[in-house]
């Protein structure tokens, strides 16, 4: 079975910044849920930057490659397009941009990438009819501007709902749970799990534990100073919430 | 919704390919010998066949002219033009009367455009009065217009048929000693479009007029003269491609629009005159002079502007609201790239009371681009319960790009309420990340934000033009990023 992610000794910072992320190795297989976890400054953001392209930073040192290929050398949007997505935990706001617009000019890029035939407005309206149902959520969130007066809840939501229109291979989630309120959050993770799959692979980048009492992982990572100090089942996640972080960074 | 994907396969489709539209179609040109003086007046006036009291009218305008100095007091930075060096008239030597009589070449031009004739302007509800260099070559749907009592024709040909129209309103809106271009213009203007619409008509289709720039040298002076009568009702469209050139070009047209009693004009422009190479060379300078004139009660005139191409822009439609509950409204997107400049805006001059304007001006400056909107509110002191409202938004992209908003205000009547607006953002990198990771490369994701930043003004476009702005966008900015 080819891992859909395989990290290997990565090392990345800020262009002309000190290290933050200092030797990551992970190996993400189809159908597997992974959980990072670690404090602030652990360095969450920055891998999630790195494997997405995110302009301005570099990468010094190891590898990344993604379903056989090195995804480093792919542009952000080439990265896009081959099936890597991320659900920003600060979404954008893009003013005068309907959002179903826009959804549908995401859906035939990646599809263009697929090599599949782009979909005309009819064909799109149905399938987000049917990605709609699926994760029991309104049609209220396309009529509007890109992300625009959208409360907290809503964006993740959005998120999420690009997600299940998109289909990736390797789904991000960077901070999903953060700024949501329990309802939310319910709403959210009931959408993450719809989108489980045995060809896919989820990686949740996450502060808090309670994010994982909704969406299981199979793994638990905990990140602290750029490095990965300890992995496990899901049991590690209590055992985090008890101790804490300090006692693992400890551990390193 | 379609427009989306043409976007898209605009900017793929632009790639690489430069300016889309620089063709030359090989015509021969019958010529004015280059200079200006007044022979030069009267070989044009007679060269169309005009009346005694028009070429008065241009000589008058002329000798005007003569004693003006070209104005300075705008941001532009403009390259001395040689007037006598120039060529006042130009045009394709048969005067075919049908599309059968018109040269093929000219039809292949019209074809590599897109421009809807004959059949093909059937099919897409489009009378077109095509202008090729200065005269007007073919005319359609005049027999349909015709019915219903409307004239759209060539300015020649009103001259001809309708003079007392002609002499009534031209030159009532923008007299000729306005300013330097208008009496430039006044006195060498070589064709144009006219329409009349009778009292409580309303134009079933959109009135359009394609310009096009061709023999070379040939300063092209437009006059458009609309007039809605009474409860009239018309949408007309102007759209300009150019060819490539390696010098500049003058443009300097007038357009005149006057709204009587309870009649609205919509005037809606898509520009796209050749902007010149990277560096600036060989561009367009569009120098217009548009203006209209709210005559009566609760008329309307409202103007949408799409401003991509020329060297050089220097333009203000304005509405004069003399009536009473009068509308003028101002709905603008100008992009400059490269080396262009543009200083464009409107005067919203309020007369009659309980005048209503809107101004809505987007300003888009990449590359070198330099993007000024000049704005003037007036309200005089008849003008009780006068209302204005404004909004200013500028987008830069790069770091080299400039945007200035240059509001005048002047208020004489302690009732008016104006309110001004303006805002400067920059495409964000997080945006462009966004879009990028939704899969859209960074042209898809410009043309994507961009869209989106001009949608208060496109959505005032007719549905065809707003298509063909879309696509202009996206080609304009090709190159911006990165």
């Amino acid at each position: 079975m080819t891992a859909i992610l395989e990290i290997d000794n990565l090392h990345a910072r800020l262009v002309g910044g000190r290290e933050i992320v200092k030797g990551v190795s992970l190996v993400v297989n189809p159908g597997e849920v992974h959980a990072i976890m670690g404090p602030n400054g652990a360095g969450k953001s920055t891998l999630s930057s790195v494997l997405v392209g995110k302009p301005g930073y570099e990468v010094t040192q190891g590898s990344v490659t993604y379903m056989g290929r090195d995804l480093l050398a792919l542009a952000a949007d080439e990265r896009a397009r081959a099936g890597v997505f991320l659900a920003f935990q600060y979404p954008v706001e893009i003013p005068g941009v309907n959002n179903m617009y826009f959804l549908r000019a995401a859906l035939n890029a990646v599809r263009r990438g697929r090599g599949e035939p782009e979909l005309d407005a009819a064909q799109c309206l149905k399938a987000v009819k049917a990605k709609l149902k699926l994760l029991d959520i309104g049609d209220d969130l396309l009529k509007r501007s890109v992300n625009v007066g959208f409360s907290g809840g809503e964006k993740k939501r959005n998120e999420i709902f690009q997600m299940a229109m998109l289909e990736p291979n390797l789904a991000i989630l960077d901070e999903t749970d953060s700024g949501l309120d329990i309802d939310a959050l319910r709403a959210v993770s009931n959408g993450v799990n719809q989108l489980r799959d045995p060809n896919r692979a989820i990686v949740m980048i996450t502060h808090y534990q309670r994010l994982l009492d909704y969406i299981e992982p199979d793994f638990v990572h905990v990140l602290s100073e750029g490095r990965i100090v300890a992995s496990g089942d899901k049991t590690m996640a209590a055992e985090l919430e008890q101790s804490g972080y300090a006692a693992f960074g400890k551990a390193a | 919704m379609s427009m989306s994907v043409d976007t898209l396969e605009t900017v793929r489709a632009a790639t690489g390919d430069g300016y889309k539209y620089g063709f030359v179609t090989d015509i021969e040109a019958d010529e004015a010998p280059p200079g200006l003086n007044e022979d030069t007046v009267r070989f044009i006036s007679a060269k169309k066949g005009e009346p005694a009291w028009l070429l008065e009218w241009r000589i008058k305008a002329f000798r005007r002219w003569e004693t003006m100095t070209a104005p300075n007091w705008s941001k532009l930075a403009i390259a001395p033009i040689d007037y006598q060096g120039s060529t006042y008239y130009s045009a394709p030597k048969q005067g075919p009367k049908s599309l059968d009589e018109v040269d093929p070449e000219l039809l292949k031009t019209y074809e590599k455009l897109g421009i809807p004739l004959g059949e093909r302007a059937a099919l897409a509800g489009i009378a077109v009065d095509a202008v090729f260099d200065s005269v007007s070559v073919a005319t359609t749907f005049k027999d349909t217009l015709a019915d219903m009592g409307i004239i759209f024709c060539s300015f020649g040909e009103a001259v001809r048929e309708h003079p007392d129209l002609i002499k009534k309103y031209l030159g009532s809106v923008v007299p000729p000693g306005d300013n330097f271009f208008s009496a430039l213009n006044s006195a060498v203007f070589s064709d144009g479009s006219f329409a009349y619409i009778p009292p409580g008509v309303r134009c079933p289709m959109e009135l359009s007029t394609y310009f096009r720039i061709n023999a070379a040298k040939s300063g092209q002076f437009e006059r458009t003269l609309l007039i809605a009568d009474k409860g009239a009702y018309v949408s007309y469209l102007e759209g300009c491609t150019a060819p490539q050139r390696d010098e500049h070009q003058l443009h300097a047209a007038v357009v005149e629009l006057i709204a009587l009693e309870d009649a609205e004009i919509k005037y809606s422009t898509v520009q796209n005159w050749y902007p010149g190479d990277a560096e600036g060379r060989g561009g367009i300078y569009n120098f217009v002079t548009k203006r209209g004139a709210c005559r009566g009660d609760r008329a309307k005139i409202a103007w949408t502007q799409v401003e991509t191409g020329s060297a050089i822009t220097w333009k203000y439609p304005s509405c004069l609201l003399e009536g009473d509950n009068s509308v003028g409204e101002f709905y603008s997107v100008a992009i400059t790239n490269n080396r262009q400049q543009a200083d464009t805006g409107t005067k919203m001059i309020h007369l009659g009371r309980n005048t209503r304007s809107t101004v809505v001006s987007k300003g888009i400056s990449a590359g070198r681009g330099q993007n000024t909107y000049r704005g003037l509110v007036k309200v005089m002191p008849k003008a009780d319960g006068a209302r204005n409202y404004t909004q200013c938004d500028s987008l830069l992209i790069g770091k080299s790009c400039g945007a200035h908003t240059v509001p005048y205000i002047d208020v004489r009547t302690p009732t008016a309420r104006v309110e001004h607006e303006a805002t400067t953002s920059k495409i964000s990198e997080d945006q462009l990340l966004y879009c990028q990771q939704r899969g859209l490369t960074q042209e898809e994701a410009v043309s994507l934000i961009v869209n989106g930043f001009c949608k208060d003004v496109l959505k005032e476009l007719p549905m065809e033009f707003a298509v063909e702005a879309q696509k202009l966008l996206a080609v304009s900015l090709e190159g911006s990023v990165g």
